[in-house]
């Protein structure tokens, strides 16, 4: 593969968080049964008629606003002609020649290096309904509850390098529209899916290669092996002296391989039109600007200042702005505990994070909330708890024992800090083990360690074990 | 009873000489009587319409009446209605009933009138003649063998013919003038936007636009009252105060400016039109009005440009017609392809596939520019040709159509010579302006001449006003056809 550069391009659908749908006042809630949100503009039935939805237009200009593009005043819906069973009126009602945003960019991250990418455009419409294969008898069926569910298209410029910043750009994408609370980012549901279109040329030259579409990447990893697969298919393809075909594929997740589905010749002519039935979609400077000073601060603003203001490091401050709730429940855990923010942060990231992938929890339905942890957190501050017995009372706490100093009483934790207990201990095990005393003073610092693991055993593991480090150090040089 | 104004079978309602199951008895005896013959019903419930007079009986015993409550009402069937057939004149919707009512049908059901039926019509409003109706030509009740016009032709042969007191229709090149100047009735398309289109089976949705067609200007104004009105569903629909049609109904003439383009009195109009069309213009003058020679140079185009805008929205109107959710589907095929191929060659009559047609090929990549956009290009200079002559005169008139009813068939084979028709009409809906046709005479062949007047947007109170001096002084409105005697 080396001589060969990888282009990408992604079309992300993101489906909207709206109650109903693009055109019609139907219910959007995905798993109901087929046909029961479906209203008679959902199946075209004749006489019905088109009103576009005044939230996922809101929604639309937040993406605009949160990826800096150009917000256009007047933007039009064009009707997109083909016949198919899931497609009620015959043609989908989208944008064509005047987007509702322009340009833009997203900002991501590929091995903490930043990059971006530049988008195109971004377009409302509305969802296709679906096909359902699996009923008896050899029918097909129809189901057109997600038919004229509300859709924002968001085109980048073919400018990703490769699988691996295609997916990163994915997962910033991802992050994004649902930080700005316009698309809950289901990707299971098909909330949040990709079409990538993938293309190779020999390293320094300047003329894209013909590209290929892949369509419908419903997952992250799927995303990256069908990209990885389909520009190996293309450059063996050339290495081969053969020659790449513009073409639509899919990507088979069972054999891992892109197959045609159909070529530039069976290509439809959409026929695209402005659609007489909705007016030109005109945005007022008073909607903008309500909607701009209700932006919530952007991930990149958010991930800039956690590392300015708690003093993290990039790596943490990445971390803590992977969603707007967890950067919402660390500003909340730091508030509430008055402790180092460094150590908020470790414990956020480390064993929050761990038990909520575990139990596949979301940040916002933790089981601790950020005045339970902080509780917690001060204990250690304060020296009552070492790391490790801070483990345990968290595991204890995330079973549902109670609250950090609760289970810190009930199981005695409490950290010994009595100097005369722990100079008395200290003498016992020296004189019991005269030979590691030996041999630690021939120079084996080995023994030493043994000594320390012995005190702390007497003690349960209570002591602090820098305060049995000081004094054995002290008693053994005396 | 039959030739009673709208007014008068009101006065006649609120004063009990005359109860609403009396009166839409009548009227459902005329229809017997003469649906036959005249093909301008395709659906008639008696049972139904009896159900609504007795509700609107009801009605105004408890002192609940409006101006057209009781009053039997046909609707063209193209206005969505429920438990009721809504076939568009068209086989693919042979056996469509609606789950919902349009809003003009809501509108008239809350007024309390009586659905009376639902009018014949040129398939999905494709035709100037309503021939082309799958359920057989409406006849003209002027001359059984001549077309009442269309495509309102079934609810202006029903108003004509005495069968209904008024009609609902839609206009999208001049469907419901056309039919009303050759019926020898009136018929108003009003300013797009106005009434809503909820619930009117889509032909071109930028022109569509529903109106009432009826015996005088004072009762388009009555129907006006009720269609009219603002709709969220619809978001062409206009958001206005809700206004009186038939505020302006005793308008001074004198000092009023009337345009008369030189576009629309120029060769190819019958001489028994211009001789009738030019002596209601010299009765205005007579009455103090000025007649100002204008000019609407981009007359000529507005034909071509209606023929390339109208099918184009007309290609995916009706994809949605496709056999898989209702409507007709064919009885055999062998996979998807061919059921929708079978069922829309079956579904659809000759004229809806050729506009099909020439809509999908000007929409087509390559030659979208040259047609479709151009086409737009000059819908806007035609609309600006209005403009400038609204600058000069208050309101334009000329002939509705440049001639009077034809005879079934005589231009069935030529689709330019039926579309030529339409000149006069299609500029208004092009522009999205007002217009109306009034009767004003005879040709030779003793056919009813219709006298088309246009404003500016939303000029439609003025328009009936004008029309309505005109009908004080004259009887032309009055005549009842003499193939269909009371």
């Amino acid at each position: 593969m080396t001589g060969w550069e990888i282009v990408v391009g992604l079309e992300t659908h993101a489906q909207l968080a709206t109650r109903s749908k693009m055109f019609s006042g139907a219910a959007t809630a995905f798993g109901a049964p087929p046909n029961t949100q479906a209203s008679a503009v959902d199946i075209a039935l004749p006489g019905t008629l088109p009103v576009a939805n005044a939230k996922a237009v809101e929604h639309a200009i937040r993406f605009g606003l949160a990826v800096k593009g150009q917000i256009n005043r007047r933007s039009i819906f064009a009707r997109k002609n083909y016949f198919y069973p899931d497609l009620p009126k015959g043609y989908q009602i989208s944008q064509y020649e005047l987007p509702i945003v322009a340009g833009g960019e997203v900002k991501f991250f590929v091995d903490g290096e930043e990059r971006r990418v530049r988008l195109t455009r971004a377009h409302l419409e509305e969802d296709a309904g679906k096909l359902l294969h699996e009923l008896s008898h050899g029918m097909t069926g129809v189901d057109l509850n997600r038919a004229g569910t509300p859709l924002l298209e968001i085109v980048s410029e073919p400018e990703l390098r490769g699988a691996r910043e295609a997916v990163a750009y994915a997962r910033a994408l991802h992050g994004l529209v649902m930080w700005i609370g316009i698309c809950d980012g289901n990707m299971q549901e098909g909330s949040f899916r990709c079409d990538a279109n993938v293309s190779v040329k020999r390293a320094g030259e300047n003329k894209l290669g013909t590209r290929c579409e892949i369509k419908n990447l419903n997952s992250f990893r799927f995303m990256e092996r069908a990209i990885e697969f389909e520009a190996r298919r293309q450059i063996e393809l050339l290495e081969e002296g053969g020659k790449v075909e513009q073409e639509t594929r899919l990507y088979d997740a069972e054999r891992d391989e892109t197959r045609s589905m159909r070529t530039k010749e069976d290509a439809h002519d959409y026929r695209y039109f402005p659609d007489p039935d909705l007016l030109p979609l005109v945005l007022r400077e008073e909607q903008i600007r309500k909607i701009e000073t209700e932006m919530p601060e952007l991930p990149d603003a958010t991930r800039e200042r956690f590392a300015r203001q708690y003093a993290l490091p990039a790596y943490d401050a990445g971390v803590l702005t992977a969603s707007r709730a967890a950067a919402g429940y660390f500003e909340a855990l730091v508030k509430a505990a008055g402790v180092d923010a460094k150590l908020c942060a470790n414990w956020q990231t480390g064993a929050l994070n761990a038990a909520l992938n575990e139990a596949d929890l979301p940040v916002s339905e933790s089981k601790l909330s950020p005045a339970s942890l902080a509780g917690l957190l001060k204990r250690i501050a304060d020296g009552t708890l070492s790391g490790k017995m801070a483990k345990e009372v968290f595991d204890a706490m995330w079973a549902g024992e109670g609250g950090a100093d609760e289970i810190i009483e009930k199981r005695g934790l409490r950290q010994i800090s009595d100097s005369a207990l722990i100079e008395k201990l200290v003498d016992d095990v020296l004189a019991s083990n005269a030979k590691q005393v030996e041999d630690y003073r021939a120079g084996k610092e080995k023994a030493f360690n043994s000594l320390v693991g012995q005190v702390m055993k007497a003690t349960k593991g209570k002591a602090d074990p820098e305060q049995v480090n000081r004094v054995l150090r002290r008693k053994l040089s005396g | 009873m039959l030739n009673a104004t709208l007014s008068e079978l009101s006065a006649a309602l609120a004063a009990r000489k005359l109860s609403s199951v009396e009166l839409t008895q009548l009227c459902l005896e005329r229809i017997a009587q003469l649906n036959g013959e005249l093909n301008a019903f395709i659906t008639v419930d008696a049972a139904r319409s009896l159900s609504d007079a007795r509700r609107a009986d009801a009605r105004r015993a408890k002192g609940e009446a409006g101006p057209l409550t009781g009053i039997p009402i046909a609707h063209k069937d193209i206005f969505c209605t429920r438990d009721l057939l809504t076939t568009c004149g068209s086989r693919m919707l042979a056996n469509f009933v609606s789950p919902y009512d349009a809003h003009v049908i809501e509108q008239f059901d809350r007024a309390g009138a009586v659905l009376l039926g639902k009018c014949n019509m040129d398939e999905f409003a494709m035709g100037s003649s309503s021939e082309t109706s799958h359920f057989g030509p409406v006849r003209n009740p002027w001359g059984r063998r001549l077309v009442p016009g269309g495509s309102s032709g079934g609810a202006a042969a029903a108003v004509a013919a005495r069968m209904a007191p008024a009609a609902t229709g839609t206009d999208t090149g001049g469907s419901i003038r056309q039919p009303a100047a050759l019926s020898g009735i009136c018929g108003l398309k009003p300013t797009y936007g106005v009434v809503s289109r909820y619930g009117m089976v889509a032909f071109a949705s930028s022109l569509d636009q529903g109106g009432p067609l009826a015996k005088s200007a004072a009762d388009l104004a009555a129907m006006m009252n009720v269609m009219a009105g603002f709709d969220a569903r619809d978001s062409t629909s206009l958001e206005r105060p809700k206004e009186d049609y038939g505020r302006s109904l005793n308008r001074d003439l004198r000092g009023l400016r009337i345009g008369l383009p030189r576009e629309y009195f120029g060769d190819g109009i019958d001489p028994g039109v211009r001789n009738a069309v030019e002596e209601a213009t010299r009765w205005f003058e007579s009455q103090g009005a000025r007649g100002v020679q204008i000019e609407l140079p981009h007359t000529k185009l507005a034909v071509p440009v209606y023929y390339v805008i109208a099918p184009a929205e007309a290609s995916s109107n009706l994809s949605r017609f496709d056999g898989v959710r209702y409507g007709h589907r064919a009885k055999e095929y062998s996979d998807l392809t061919d059921m929708y191929c079978r069922t829309r060659a079956e579904g659809f009559g000759a004229e809806v596939k050729l506009r099909i047609l020439v809509g999908t090929y000007v929409l087509s990549h390559g030659y979208y520019d040259a047609y479709y956009l151009q086409a737009q290009k000059i819908r806007r200079l035609i609309a600006r040709d209005f403009a400038a002559a609204f600058e000069r005169c208050d309101v334009i008139m000329g002939p509705t159509s440049p001639g009077t009813a034809f005879e079934l068939g005589a231009k069935s084979d030529d689709p330019v010579q039926m579309y030529l028709g339409d000149i006069f009409t299609v500029p208004a809906p092009l522009a999205g302006l007002p217009a109306l046709s009034v009767p004003c005479g005879f040709d030779g062949k003793g056919l009813p001449v219709g006298l088309q007047l246009m404003g500016s947007y939303f000029s439609e109170a003025a328009l009936l006003g004008i029309a309505h001096r005109y009908q004080q002084a004259t009887d032309w409105h009055l005549r009842v056809p003499n193939d269909t005697p009371l």
